[in-house]
């Protein structure tokens, strides 16, 4: 059962944990939505040591690209989708 | 004369010395080998003492995947363009899909993102270089490395104006980055004056760099 809807506000963590850490840097701290829910698949951060991996889904998250670079110089239409395992996010703020 | 011969003829010459040194042609074991060449080297040695895999294997799978290239990828867009229903099954589930198509992408999802005149979509893997071999064969170069990895998710119109890609700003520029389980093929948009063009002339005009999104399909007269 996935934690997140289609359409959810979620923030990515602010975290900078050691290892083979799947959400790029850029996206952490950050606001999205939901755009796609997949999975499950097995955590690949834990499938990277020889564990097993927790069974998690996998979100398909839309970002503006505005918000992910201040400086952004494209279009204010533009948004980056990243792939991201469920342990990475928390509910957003409503918006 | 025979091959042998020839060699042998070469090396007579090679017997005296006529005062100059020969250059050497540069040769992959002149350098030492890496750590990663040498943890691949013991990693494959191990696994054929214990068994695991037979002489062989490891060229096979290498000529595999050397095999595939973005025909695939280009035929599969082809009927998108010509078969709405197929497309259709395309958006639900590339892999089954492919397989109508008696393809073997192997067994990773692929994800199909469809252009639309509001859309445009492009492809990275910021973490690593994920990418979809089985339809699109092995990504280029620049497509691992650095600069374009970094530079498409944070500049991406400036990126694919270096393509020659220039997307109006009315329509939205979006970026996938693949640093998952999945994998993704951009449908490009079908160009306009191809109505009369086959299903095997639209797979012509399908190149690599459309189904990354860095470009866009062109019909035949640009």
């Amino acid at each position: 059962m996935s934690r997140f809807k289609k359409g959810d506000t979620v923030h990515v963590r602010t975290d900078y944990p050691q290892g083979h850490a799947r959400a790029p840097y850029f996206t952490r701290g950050h606001q999205g939505h939901i755009e796609q829910i997949t999975g499950p698949y097995p955590n690949a951060e834990e499938l990277a040591y020889g564990r097993p991996g927790a069974q998690e889904p996998l979100y398909r998250v839309r970002f503006r690209q505005q918000a992910l670079w201040p400086s952004y110089q494209g279009s204010p239409h533009d948004t980056l989708v990243a792939d991201l395992y469920e342990h990475w996010l928390n509910p957003g703020d409503r918006s | 004369m025979s091959h042998e011969d020839s060699h042998k003829d070469h090396a007579k010459e090679h017997q005296h010395s006529h005062g100059h040194p020969h250059p050497q042609q540069p040769d992959s074991e002149d350098e030492p080998y890496s750590h990663e060449q040498v943890m691949a080297t013991a990693l494959e040695e191990l696994l054929s003492d214990k068994g695991l895999i037979a002489a062989g294997d490891m060229s096979s799978a290498l000529d595999y995947w050397a095999s595939k290239t973005p025909a695939d990828g280009a035929r599969l867009v082809a009927r998108c363009w010509t078969d709405p229903a197929f497309a259709q099954r395309v958006g639900e589930n590339v892999n089954a899909a492919a397989a109508e198509l008696d393809m073997d992408i192997g067994t990773t999802p692929v994800v199909a993102i469809t252009n639309t005149p509001d859309l445009h979509n492009v492809l990275v893997c910021t973490l690593c270089s994920c990418y979809p071999i089985g339809l699109l064969g092995e990504s280029p170069g620049w497509y691992k490395s650095r600069a374009y990895r970094s530079r498409v998710v944070s500049e991406p119109r400036v990126v694919l104006a270096e393509f020659g890609t220039q997307i109006s700003d009315e329509t939205e520029v979006r970026v996938h980055d693949s640093t998952a389980d999945l994998r993704y093929i951009v449908i490009p948009m079908r160009p306009e004056g191809t109505e009369e063009l086959s299903e095997g002339e639209l797979a012509e005009i399908v190149t690599r760099d459309c189904m990354i999104g860095t470009a866009v399909a062109k019909g035949l007269e640009e």
